[in-house]
C-alpha cells in the first residue's frame, strides 16, 4: 500500500514539526491560561494543573468521605459545607487537634490513620473551599480588569469596590479606565504614539521615493545611496542627542516628540522599500499618463499611490508593529508622563514579583492588537519580510 | 527572494534607471525638492544631526561640558579624549557585555537559523505548512516585553514546595532540584538566549522558506531521478541553492543581535553577569548619567554592527539589482 508507507515515511516529520510547534506554544498557553485564574490558584498551583480536581479532594475522599458523604453532608450535627464549623477548623494544627480528640469516647478517625501534617492542609484547604470561605471559581476575567484599571490591591477590584474598601486612586466606576496605572489608558496611549508614527513616515516616504524613482534631478543616485547608508545608524546612536535637544525646547514626554521620532527613524527603511518598488513600475504606464496630459502630482497621487499599497501596505504594518512592541524609545521619550503597554508592563514586573495573575493579564492585553494584525494580514506580514529586512 | 542570476555590470546599474524615466516627464528644477523636503529634513534632524552629536559626544566628559581628558584621575591610567573609549573598550562590565553579546551572537543566530531551517524544510512536506508556521511566527508579533513576562513565568523559581513555573516543575518531576534560572551565571544568558531564539526563528523560517520554494523543481526533479535521497538532495541541490538567503539572513540576525536591548532589560535588568552592550549603553547614559559614556558605547556598537551591514546591503542591492 504505498499511500500507507507514504504516512509512515513521514511520520519522524509530523513528530518533530508538531513537536517544535508544541513547544512553541507552551510558554503562551501558559500566560493566557494564567491570566485568567483566580490568584489563590496561580502561586499556589501550576497552570497545568487547571484541569486537575482541587488541592486536597483525594485525600478528603480517601480520610474523611467514608463517614462525611463525598460531599461533606453526611453527618447533620457536623455539616462540613457549614461556613461556621469550618471556620474553627481553618488550618491543619486546629484540624489535627480535633482528629485527636475522641468523640464519644471513640477515636474521632475509628480504624484509619491520622494523616500527616501536609495532607491536613490539603484537607483545610479543600473543606475550607467547600463551605464557602474560601470559594473561587476555576477560571475568572478579574484579572483583566484589575490589570485595565491598574489595581494593586491583595484581593480584586470587583471585591474590593463591592466592600467599599477601594484604593484611594480608584473610585469604582467608568473613570478608573482612565487610572494611570492602568492598562486600559496605556492601551489608548500606545495608539495615540503609534497610528501617527505609521501614517507620517509612509506619507513622505512615498513622496520621496517618487521624486527619486520618476523625476530628474541631480544626484539622484548620490540621494539613494546616502540613504541606504542611513540604515546603519543603531537607534542607540541617536537618542542622547535627541533627548538633550526635547530636554531644551520641551518635547520629551509629549506625543509629538515621539511622533517625531519615529518618523524619523522609520523614513530610511521606509523610502527604500517604496522606491525599490516604485521604481519597479513599468515605464510605459508613467509615459501614457502623461501623453493624456497628467503632471506629476496627478500621476503621483492618482496612479503611483494606489498601485504601491500592497507595498505600502507591508510597510505600515512592520512600522506598526515596531512601534507598538517597542520599549526603548517609549522609556526614553514617554516614560511615565504617557505610558505605554511596554513601558507600564516593565514597571509591573519590577514592583511586584509574585503578582503573576496581574502581569498575565496585562501582557495579554498589550498582545491582542499585535496577534490580530497579524493574523488577518499574514500575507502582507510575509510579503514585507521578503522585500527586504535591514530594519533595525 | 528571486534565484540569483548573472549579475548586470556597474554601467548597467547606473545607466539603466536614468533611460528609465521617460523624457516626457522632466520637470521644474525645484519639484523634486518639495517632494523630497519633508523627509529630507526629518531625517537630517532625527538620523544624520544626532549621530554626528554622539559622535562628537563620545569625545566629551560625562555631560558634554569639557573634553573627555578632564575626566581622567590622577594616577589612573588614561586615554586622553579617548578616555570614554577606555571604558568602553576595557572596563569590566564593558568585557562582560562583549562577551555576552559573543555568546549571544553563537547560540542566538545559530539557534535561529537552524531552526529556522530546520521548521521550513519539515513544514515543506505537509498538508498544515501554513498553521505549522504561523504557530512558529507568531512569537514576532509580540513585543520583548510581552515575551520576557511569558518566559520569566516558565522560569519562575521556588526555593521550595510547589513549583508554579513549568521548567522547574518539569526538572523537580525528574527527580532533580529545582533552578534558579535567571539568578544562576551562566545559565541565565543561556536562558535569556532562549527566550531570543523562540522569537526570532520565524522570521528566519519565513525568508529560508520562500528561498526553499523557490528551488527550481526541475532541478530537484533530476535529482530524484538520478537515485539521490533526500539528505543527498538537500546537501548538494538544496543547501548550495539556498545559501545567499542563508547569509543575509545570518547578518540580519548578528545585526539584531547586537543590539539587543528589551530581553535583558525586562528580564534581569543586566545584572547577575548577563549585561549586555546595549543595556550597559541605556544604563550609562539614564541611570549613571554619563554622556560621555553613553556616547562612546553607541559608537562602539555601530562599529560592531557596520561589517554585518555593509553585507547585507551590499547583498539587497546586488539582489534588487538582478531582478
Amino acid at each position: 500500500m504505498p499511500s500507507l508507507s507514504r504516512t509512515f515515511g513521514k511520520l519522524p516529520v509530523h513528530v518533530i514539526l508538531i513537536g517544535l510547534c508544541l513547544l512553541w506554544l507552551i510558554p503562551t498557553i501558559g500566560l493566557l491560561v494564567t491570566s485568567i485564574r483566580p490568584f489563590q490558584d496561580v502561586t499556589s498551583t501550576g497552570w497545568w494543573t487547571v484541569n486537575a480536581p482541587p488541592t486536597g479532594q483525594a485525600s478528603y475522599q480517601t480520610s474523611c468521605s467514608s463517614c462525611h458523604g463525598s460531599d461533606g453532608k453526611a453527618i447533620a450535627a457536623a455539616d462540613l459545607t457549614d461556613p461556621n464549623l469550618i471556620q474553627k477548623y481553618r488550618r491543619s494544627t486546629s484540624l489535627l487537634a480535633l482528629l485527636k480528640k475522641d468523640i464519644n469516647g471513640q477515636p474521632h478517625m475509628g480504624t484509619l490513620t491520622v494523616p500527616d501534617q501536609q495532607t491536613l492542609a490539603d484537607i483545610a484547604t479543600y473543606t475550607r473551599r467547600i463551605s464557602g470561605i474560601d470559594a473561587h471559581p476555576t477560571f475568572t476575567i478579574n484579572n483583566y480588569i484589575d490589570a485595565m484599571v491598574g489595581y494593586r490591591g491583595t484581593t480584586n477590584y470587583v471585591t474590593d469596590c463591592a466592600a467599599g474598601t477601594e484604593s484611594s486612586d480608584l473610585h469604582c466606576d467608568a473613570s478608573d479606565l482612565q487610572n494611570s496605572r492602568g492598562m486600559a489608558e496605556a492601551f489608548v496611549n500606545t495608539l495615540v504614539v503609534a497610528v501617527p508614527s505609521t501614517i507620517l513616515p509612509i506619507i513622505f516616504a512615498a513622496f520621496a521615493a517618487y521624486a527619486m524613482s520618476w523625476m530628474h534631478f541631480r544626484g539622484r543616485f548620490a540621494l539613494f545611496a546616502v540613504l541606504v547608508a542611513l540604515q546603519i545608524v543603531p537607534l542607540q546612536m541617536t537618542l542622547i542627542p535627541i533627548s538633550k535637544l526635547y530636554a531644551q525646547i520641551g518635547l520629551n514626554g509629549t506625543f509629538l516628540g515621539i511622533w517625531l521620532f519615529h518618523t524619523g527613524f522609520g523614513l530610511p527603511y521606509a523610502i527604500y522599500l517604496t522606491r525599490n518598488f516604485l521604481g519597479g513600475l513599468p515605464n510605459e504606464l508613467f509615459e501614457a499618463a502623461y501623453m493624456d496630459g497628467a503632471n506629476h502630482w496627478t500621476v503621483f497621487w492618482r496612479m503611483a499611490l494606489p498601485l504601491s499599497v500592497p507595498a505600502l501596505a507591508s510597510l505600515a504594518i512592520f512600522q506598526f508593529l515596531w512601534i507598538w512592541n517597542d520599549l526603548l524609545v517609549a522609556l526614553v521619550f514617554l516614560g511615565a508622563q504617557h505610558p505605554v503597554l511596554t513601558y507600564q508592563i516593565s514597571t509591573l514586573v519590577s514592583s511586584l514579583g509574585a503578582g503573576w495573575q496581574l502581569l498575565t493579564a496585562a501582557a495579554f492585553i498589550s498582545m491582542i492588537l499585535p496577534m490580530l494584525v497579524f493574523f488577518s494580514m499574514q500575507r502582507y506580514f510575509v510579503r514585507g519580510l521578503l522585500a527586504g529586512s535591514v530594519k533595525g | 527572494m528571486s534565484v540569483p542570476q548573472a549579475k548586470p555590470t556597474a554601467a548597467q546599474k547606473q545607466q539603466r534607471p536614468v533611460a528609465d524615466i521617460p523624457q516626457i516627464m522632466r520637470q521644474g528644477r525645484f519639484t523634486p525638492w518639495l517632494y523630497l523636503a519633508p523627509a529630507l529634513i526629518v531625517m537630517v534632524i532625527f538620523i544624520v544631526y544626532p549621530t554626528i552629536n554622539t559622535l562628537f559626544l563620545s569625545f566629551r566628559n560625562i555631560d558634554g561640558s569639557d573634553w573627555a581628558t578632564a575626566s581622567c584621575a590622577a594616577g589612573q591610567p588614561c586615554w586622553g579624549v579617548l578616555e570614554n573609549f577606555r571604558y568602553a573598550l576595557t572596563s569590566d562590565i564593558m568585557l562582560q557585555s562583549f562577551g555576552n553579546n559573543l555568546v549571544w551572537i553563537l547560540l542566538m543566530v545559530s539557534g535561529c537559523v537552524l531552526f529556522g531551517l530546520l521548521i521550513a524544510l519539515l513544514a515543506n512536506q505537509v498538508k498544515y505548512e501554513a498553521i505549522a508556521k504561523s504557530i512558529i511566527f507568531l512569537p514576532m508579533a509580540i513585543s520583548f516585553v510581552g515575551a520576557g513576562v511569558i518566559w520569566k513565568f516558565v522560569y519562575d523559581f521556588n526555593p521550595n514546595g510547589q513549583q508554579i513555573g513549568v521548567l522547574n516543575a518539569l526538572v523537580v518531576a525528574l527527580g532533580g532540584h529545582p533552578v534558579s534560572w535567571l539568578t544562576t551565571p551562566q545559565v541565565n544568558t543561556i536562558a535569556l538566549i532562549v527566550v531570543g531564539v523562540w522569537m526570532s526563528t520565524g522570521f528566519c523560517m519565513t525568508i529560508t522558506s520562500a528561498a526553499i520554494k523557490n528551488v527550481p523543481a526541475d532541478i530537484l526533479e533530476a535529482a530524484n531521478v538520478d537515485g539521490a535521497n533526500p539528505f543527498q538532495t538537500f546537501f548538494n541541490v538544496t543547501l548550495p541553492t539556498i545559501s545567499p538567503t542563508l547569509i543575509v539572513v545570518t547578518t540580519t540576525m548578528i545585526i539584531n543581535v547586537l543590539k539587543i536591548f528589551d530581553i535583558v532589560y525586562i528580564m534581569t535588568g543586566g545584572n547577575y553577569g548577563t549585561e549586555v552592550i546595549a543595556n550597559r549603553m541605556y544604563k550609562e547614559q539614564y541611570q549613571t548619567f554619563n554622556t560621555g559614556r553613553a556616547a562612546a558605547i553607541a559608537v562602539v556598537l555601530i562599529i560592531v554592527v557596520l561589517p554585518a551591514m555593509w553585507i547585507n546591503i551590499r547583498r539587497f542591492r546586488s539582489e534588487s539589482g538582478a531582478r
